[in-house]
C-alpha cells in the first residue's frame, strides 16, 4: 500500500471534520473519494500531504509517517510533511498557478528551486509534460490569459514535473465550465492508464464510475461505504449513499 | 545598480573641505539676519553681514580660514557643545547663564532693545504704553526676558526669526515688535508701514562663544578681539553697516559719532528694500536656479538613500512580523508602533542631539538618513505586512504542495506577487518621504528647503520663491512616479485576467 490512512481525525476549533477515517490506496489505484460537501474529504486530503496536521491517528505515505505534531513535535512533523511534499502531488479547485509566471515558468520553478534541476533540462521536463496535456502551444502564456480547462491541465502538468508518486486532487473539475471538464477528465484517465496512484474528492460520478478502482463515501467526516464502482453504484448497501446518489441520476 | 549605488554613496561621503589652513568653523544662522551674518542679494552664494566682516578680520588676525556652518539660531550652542563647529557669532548675547555653558570673548557690540509699530499708531510710544496689546520677539532672547518681566497685561508672540515678526506687524496681526536695536534698523526702520518708537530699553552685550575646553582657541580670540577694537576695525565695521552707536563707543572709550559712511547700510537699503519689477523677479528667480538645483540634489541623496534603508527595514520587520518566532514578532510590533507613533522631528532631534549624551555622535547626514529610514521603516514594515497578507492563501498551499518550504514559497512566490500589491503605497511613502526630508535643516543639513529660506528671508519673497521651491520638489518627485507607474503597468499586463490573446 502506497497511501495508508489509520483511524485519521481532525477538528476545527472544536468542531470535528474528519472523524476516524482509515482508507488506503495501493500502486496505480485510482480512488476516488464522494459525499456532501463540507464533509471533511478536502479536509482529509490536505491531512494526506501534511497540509493541515491531523489530531490524531497515523497516516503512511510513500514510506513516510505522518502523525499529530503533539505526539512527534511541530519541527518533526514540518520536515516530514516537506519530505511527502516532495513525492506527493496535489490538484486545487481553484487551479492556484502562480499569475506572474508564464505557463512553463510554473512548471519549471518548483524543479529549479526545490529538485536543483537545470534551467535548460527543467525546460526540456516542462515542455514535454505540457505536450502531453495538450498545451505545449501555450507555453508562453500567463495562467490569466487562459481557459480555465487550459488552467487546470496546466496545473496538473506542474504537479506531474516533480515526478510525484501519488497525485492528490481537490475537487478538480467543480469550478469549470461544464464543456471544458471533459479534457481535464480525459488527462486523468491517461495518467491511471500509466499507471499513476490518484486520489480524487470529485462530484464527477460518470467518471468515478468509469475510472475509479474504489469509491469511497464519505459523510459527517466518516466513511459510510465504500468499494469498487460496480458495488457502490449499482448497489449501495447504506440507505445514505443511495439518497445521496439520487441527485446524480 | 550596483555603479549606481556606490556612485551614491561617494556622492554622499563626498568632503568639501579644502585641505592646508586649519578652518575656523563659524557656526550661525544664515536663513535670516541681516545686518548680522546672512545671505548677499547680489550673490547668494556669499555670506555678508557685521558679524561676517568682524569673523574675517579674527581669522585673518589669527592665521584660519573661515568656514560656514548653518543651524536653527536656538540650537547654536547645542550645535557648539556637539563639536559641529568651534565659534558662535550671531547675536548671541553674554548672560550669566549661558557663560556657564560657553566662553564668551569680550563684547564686540554693545546695544538695547527698541520699540517698532506701525506708522499710523499713535498710542503706543513707549513700553508701558503697549498694556494690553499683541507684542512679538524673538524666542530666548534678551527681549523676551525684559518683556516677560513687565507688571503690565499684554499677549506675548514669541518667533523664531525676525522676518516674520516684523511682516506681521506690518500685515496687523501684531500691535509692536520689541527687539534689539540693528534688527528694527534693518527689518523695522526701512519698512515704510513702520516707525521706531520710544526710549531705548536695556543693555545686551553680544560675544564671541566658543566651547568650554576649547581654551587655547578662546585665548587666541580674545587676544585678535583686543587688537581689532584698539586698532578700530571693530569700530569701522560697525559704522559701515550703520550700527556704531554710545553704547559701544562708551565701552571701548572712543567718540559716539560715527566717522565712516555707512555704506553697507544703504547697500542693504538699495537692494533689499527695493521693490523689483515683474521681469527683473524673474530673471533673480532664474539666478537662484544652480542654488536651488544645489538643494534638490542634496534633497534627493537623502531621500533616496533613505528610502532604500527603510524599505531593507520594513522587508525584515514584515517579514519577522508575519513568520518570525513570538520575541521577534514583539520587537517588530514595538519598533512599528514607536517609530509610527512620534513625530519624526523629534525622532531627529534625540538621534542628532540625544545620542551623543550616549557617547554617540553622528555626522548629520548620517544622521538625516538614520532618522528617515527608520521612521519610513515602520511605515513600509506595514505596507509589505499588508502586501503579503492580500496574496491569497491558496499561493502558499500550492507553492508547499509542490515541495517547496516556506521560504522558498515566500521568495519565489509570495512577494514577487505582494511588490505589484506595494507599489502605489511605497510609492506614497516616498513622494512623502521627499517632502519630509525638508526638517533635516533643524539638523543642521543644508537641503532644498533650507537653501528656501535662506533665499526667501534674503528677498522679503516668502510668496515667489516659495511656489519655485514647490515646483522643483513636484518636478524632482516626477520620475519617480513615473517609474513606479511604469512597474505597475508592466507587473499588471501578466496579473489581468482580461488578457487573453
Amino acid at each position: 500500500m502506497i497511501v495508508t490512512a489509520h483511524n485519521v481525525k481532525k477538528n476545527f476549533n472544536h468542531r470535528i471534520v474528519v472523524d476516524g477515517i482509515s482508507l488506503e490506496a495501493d500502486e496505480g489505484d485510482l480512488v476516488a473519494l464522494i459525499g456532501p460537501s463540507g464533509c471533511g474529504k478536502s479536509t482529509l486530503l490536505r491531512c494526506l500531504n501534511g497540509l493541515e496536521s491531523i489530531d490524531d491517528g497515523r497516516i503512511q505515505i510513500c514510506n513516510t509517517t505522518l502523525l499529530s505534531p503533539r505526539d512527534i513535535g511541530q519541527k518533526i512533523f514540518s520536515q516530514r510533511a516537506l519530505a511527502v511534499r516532495q513525492k506527493v502531488g496535489m490538484v486545487f479547485q481553484s487551479f492556484n498557478l502562480f499569475p506572474h509566471l508564464t505557463i512553463i515558468e510554473n512548471l519549471m520553478v518548483a524543479q529549479q528551486v526545490v529538485l536543483r534541476v537545470d534551467k535548460a533540462q527543467a525546460e526540456l521536463t516542462a515542455l514535454d509534460l505540457l505536450r502531453k496535456v495538450g498545451l505545449e502551444d501555450r507555453h508562453d502564456f500567463y495562467p490569466g490569459e487562459i481557459s480555465g480547462g487550459q488552467q487546470q491541465r496546466a496545473a496538473i502538468a506542474r504537479a506531474l514535473a516533480m515526478s510525484p508518486k501519488v497525485l492528490l486532487y481537490d475537487e478538480p473539475t467543480s469550478a469549470l465550465d461544464p464543456t471544458l471538464v471533459d479534457e481535464v477528465l480525459r488527462v486523468m484517465k491517461q495518467l491511471d492508464q500509466e499507471g499513476m496512484t490518484q486520489i480524487v474528492v470529485t462530484h464527477e460520478m460518470r467518471f468515478a464510475r468509469e475510472v475509479a478502482d474504489r469509491i469511497v463515501y464519505i459523510e459527517h467526516g466518516k466513511i459510510v461505504e465504500q468499494g469498487p464502482p460496480a458495488q457502490i453504484f449499482t448497489n449501495p448497501q447504506d440507505e445514505r449513499t443511495r439518497t445521496f446518489l439520487k441527485h446524480f441520476l | 545598480m550596483k555603479t549606481v549605488l556606490a556612485f551614491l554613496l561617494l556622492f554622499s561621503i563626498f568632503d568639501s573641505r579644502e585641505a592646508g589652513t586649519t578652518p575656523l568653523r563659524w557656526g550661525a544662522d544664515f536663513e535670516s539676519g541681516a545686518p548680522y551674518s546672512f545671505k548677499d542679494p547680489k550673490n547668494p552664494d556669499r555670506i555678508i553681514g557685521f558679524e561676517a566682516e568682524i569673523v574675517e578680520a579674527i581669522a585673518r588676525e589669527i592665521g584660519m580660514e573661515v568656514q560656514t556652518f548653518q543651524n536653527n539660531w536656538e540650537g547654536l550652542v547645542e550645535g557648539l557643545k556637539r563639536d559641529d563647529y568651534d565659534i558662535i557669532v550671531n547675536g548671541l548675547e553674554i548672560t550669566p547663564d549661558r557663560a556657564g555653558v560657553v566662553n564668551f570673548s569680550q563684547p564686540y557690540y554693545i546695544t538695547s532693545e527698541v520699540m517698532t509699530v506701525r506708522k499710523d499708531e499713535n498710542k503706543i510710544i513707549t513700553l508701558e504704553s503697549a498694556e494690553g496689546k499683541r507684542i512679538g520677539t524673538l524666542a530666548g532672547s534678551l527681549a523676551q526676558r525684559i518683556l516677560a518681566q513687565q507688571d503690565f497685561p499684554f499677549e506675548m508672540l514669541t518667533y523664531g526669526e525676525e522676518v516674520h515678526t516684523y511682516s506681521d506687524l506690518a500685515l496687523g496681526r501684531l500691535d509692536a515688535v520689541f527687539m534689539d536695536e540693528p534688527i528694527a534698523l534693518y527689518y523695522g526702520k526701512p519698512n515704510p508701514a513702520l516707525k521706531i518708537v520710544g526710549p531705548a530699553v536695556g543693555r545686551l552685550e553680544y560675544g564671541i562663544a566658543t566651547r568650554l575646553n576649547d581654551k587655547e582657541l578662546t585665548q587666541k580670540i580674545r587676544k585678535a578681539s583686543a587688537k581689532l577694537i584698539a586698532d578700530g576695525t571693530f569700530r569701522r565695521i560697525l559704522e559701515r553697516w550703520g550700527l556704531w552707536n554710545g553704547l559701544t563707543a562708551k565701552q571701548w572709550g572712543m567718540s559716539a559719532e560715527p566717522e565712516t559712511p555707512a555704506l553697507a547700510y544703504e547697500e542693504y537699503l538699495k537692494t533689499a528694500w527695493k521693490p523689483v519689477d515683474f521681469v527683473e523677479r524673474m530673471r533673480r528667480y532664474v539666478g537662484f536656479l544652480p542654488l536651488l538645483a544645489k538643494g534638490a540634489v542634496m534633497t534627493l541623496q537623502i531621500s533616496i538613500i533613505s528610502m532604500v534603508l527603510a524599505m531593507i527595514i520594513g522587508l525584515f520587520t514584515a517579514l519577522g512580523r508575519l513568520y518570525g518566532p513570538w520575541p521577534l514578532r514583539w520587537v517588530g510590533i514595538a519598533y512599528v508602533e514607536v517609530f509610527r507613533g512620534t513625530p519624526l522631528l523629534i525622532q531627529l532631534f534625540l538621534i542628532f542631539y540625544g545620542l551623543p549624551h550616549l557617547g554617540l555622535r553622528l555626522d548629520p547626514f548620517i544622521a538625516a538618513v538614520l532618522g528617515l529610514g527608520l521612521n519610513y521603516g515602520a511605515c513600509e514594515a506595514e505596507n509589505y505586512r499588508a502586501g503579503i497578507l492580500s496574496i491569497p492563501k491558496a499561493q502558499m498551499d500550492a507553492s508547499q504542495a509542490l515541495g517547496m518550504s516556506h521560504v522558498q514559497a515566500l521568495r519565489y512566490i509570495i512577494l514577487p506577487q505582494a511588490i505589484r500589491v506595494v507599489i502605489p503605497p511605497v510609492t506614497n511613502d516616498f513622494i512623502a518621504l521627499l517632502k519630509d526630508s525638508s526638517l533635516v535643516s533643524v539638523i543642521t543639513m543644508v537641503e532644498l528647503t533650507s537653501i528656501y529660506g535662506q533665499l526667501a528671508s534674503t528677498y522679503f519673497d516668502y510668496l515667489g520663491i516659495g511656489l519655485l521651491t514647490a515646483a522643483v520638489y513636484f518636478l524632482i518627485g516626477l520620475p519617480f512616479v513615473r517609474i513606479s507607474r511604469y512597474f505597475e503597468s508592466s507587473l499588471n499586463v501578466h496579473f489581468s485576467a482580461n488578457g487573453k490573446r
